[in-house]
């Protein structure tokens, strides 16, 4: 038996496809969970990393925070959460949130720094106020690289959220270890071809977000 | 604080012994990428349509949860280091590639030139002016490889006992005994810390020519075309 049995296997098998453990509940459990860590991630890094970019200031103690924030791992701050607080979602969400702010954080700072300066200027000398700058002349330019940085940050958190089922949550994860603990690889396989199809399918809606939501002149001029 | 490092028998290391182990199934998958990365990326820069799809695959391996890939290894490798060790030389790969690539390309044309007309071949070109200009590219790559890596490893203890100071986390919990927790993550966050100072360090002293100011923004650079995390 090799890797692509285990996966004709699963998915052909009715029972995997209905009820409580079936893939499309746990699919939805997984894209639950990636939405809501995915949307407090970016509550905090994108403000943080849109201000501190506009106005130049701090840009090393963000890498060390980043840094700080990247050495902490995810796996034993989980068990290390659900010791102190028990369990539940919180436990969850804070390692998820630790790991996908940095890259947000980071790639905006960045991004904002990197914006041509004539425009910005020009700007200025319109009379544009500073929320104006940064919102109608930063963003749009900056927009294609501050998706880069949630498309990263996404797709960690897709394949992380598997840790939901270590601490009796669902999602992909339950198939995982759930397989492991039933030496039964065909569930195990089957979760890991759902979580790296969420994680194409995740790499898609970017692309396609990126199409719709990046203006025609600033796609040009990349 | 005596508590703190007092570690149950079980896992037949001292602390500092799970310190060793730890850096070794951590450091070796970082090195064993490397050496892979740098031919591969070579290929890259030379053959321009490899790119797209040697970044689709490694995202898409990249988004396997490593317990996964350790469950499915155990059927190859048994529960041994190995089976540690190969998924993280795999994550490796999906962030030194890109950052090894775009490392090389960013080279100007002006400096490639100059070398041709020095009389440098291919090889002495890409050995000797390629490589050391995109050093700080490459060395931002590898601080993220290592972090991650140092992290990662830590899940192995689901697999019975090949987590290094992961398995503090097991015991942690099997005792009911949080300071061991405590003690994994803390130790792991200053092993990763300490092996970013070193790679910053290592850095500074391969760019003798960059201004240590600047050098430190290299890190932050976005890759424009870059399709992998």
């Amino acid at each position: 038996m090799n890797v692509l049995h285990y996966v004709q296997a699963f998915f052909s098998d009715h029972a995997h496809w209905q009820g409580y453990d079936g893939i499309p509940t746990r699919v939805g459990e997984h894209i639950g969970y990636t939405l809501e860590a995915l949307a407090l991630a970016a509550l905090i890094g994108l403000p943080v990393g849109l201000l501190t970019g506009h106005f130049g200031r701090g840009g090393n103690t963000l890498s060390l925070i980043a840094t700080a924030a990247r050495a902490l791992p995810t796996f034993g701050l989980l068990v290390l959460m659900t010791m102190l607080i028990g369990f539940g979602m919180l436990p969850v969400m804070i390692p998820l949130v630790v790991l996908a702010v940095p890259p947000i954080l980071v790639t905006t700072y960045e991004a904002v720094r990197s914006v041509d300066r004539s425009p910005v200027d020009a700007a200025r000398g319109m009379g544009m106020r500073e929320a104006g700058v940064l919102l109608r002349v930063e963003l749009p330019v900056a927009l294609p690289l501050i998706l880069g940085g949630l498309r990263s940050a996404a797709i960690q958190i897709v394949s992380t959220a598997t840790i939901a089922a270590y601490v009796s949550l669902g999602g992909l994860g339950r198939y995982i270890v759930d397989g492991l603990y039933q030496r039964d690889y065909e569930k195990v396989v089957g979760g890991a071809t759902l979580v790296a199809g969420l994680a194409l399918v995740t790499l898609g809606l970017f692309w396609a977000v990126g199409r719709v939501a990046v203006s025609a002149g600033v796609r040009r001029s990349n | 604080m005596n508590r703190f490092f007092d570690i149950p028998s079980d896992l037949q290391h001292s602390w500092a012994g799970l310190i060793g182990l730890h850096l070794r199934e951590a450091l070796l998958p970082v090195l064993g990428g490397l050496l892979l990365a740098l031919p591969l990326a070579q290929l890259c820069v030379r053959l321009r349509w490899l790119y797209p799809p040697v970044l689709w695959v490694t995202t898409v391996l990249y988004a396997i949860p490593s317990l996964a890939f350790f469950v499915v290894l155990i059927d190859y490798t048994g529960q041994t280091e190995t089976t540690v060790m190969i998924p993280l030389t795999v994550y490796t790969l999906v962030v030194l590639v890109p950052a090894i690539v775009d490392g090389v390309r960013s080279v100007p044309q002006e400096t490639l030139a100059a070398a041709t007309a020095m009389g440098f071949g291919p090889v002495r070109r890409y050995v000797q002016v390629q490589l050391p200009i995109a050093v700080p590219a490459i060395i931002a790559g590898l601080r993220v490889a290592t972090v991650s890596s140092i992290s990662l490893v830590s899940v192995g203890t689901l697999i019975g006992n090949q987590g290094a100071l992961g398995n503090l986390l097991h015991d942690a919990t099997i005792y009911n005994r949080p300071e061991l927790a405590w003690n994994a993550v803390l130790t792991m966050a200053v092993l990763a810390i300490l092996a970013d100072a070193l790679l910053v360090g290592l850095r500074v002293l391969l760019t003798p020519w960059m201004p240590s100011g600047t050098a430190g923004r290299a890190d932050l650079r976005v890759r424009k075309e870059a399709v992998a995390p």
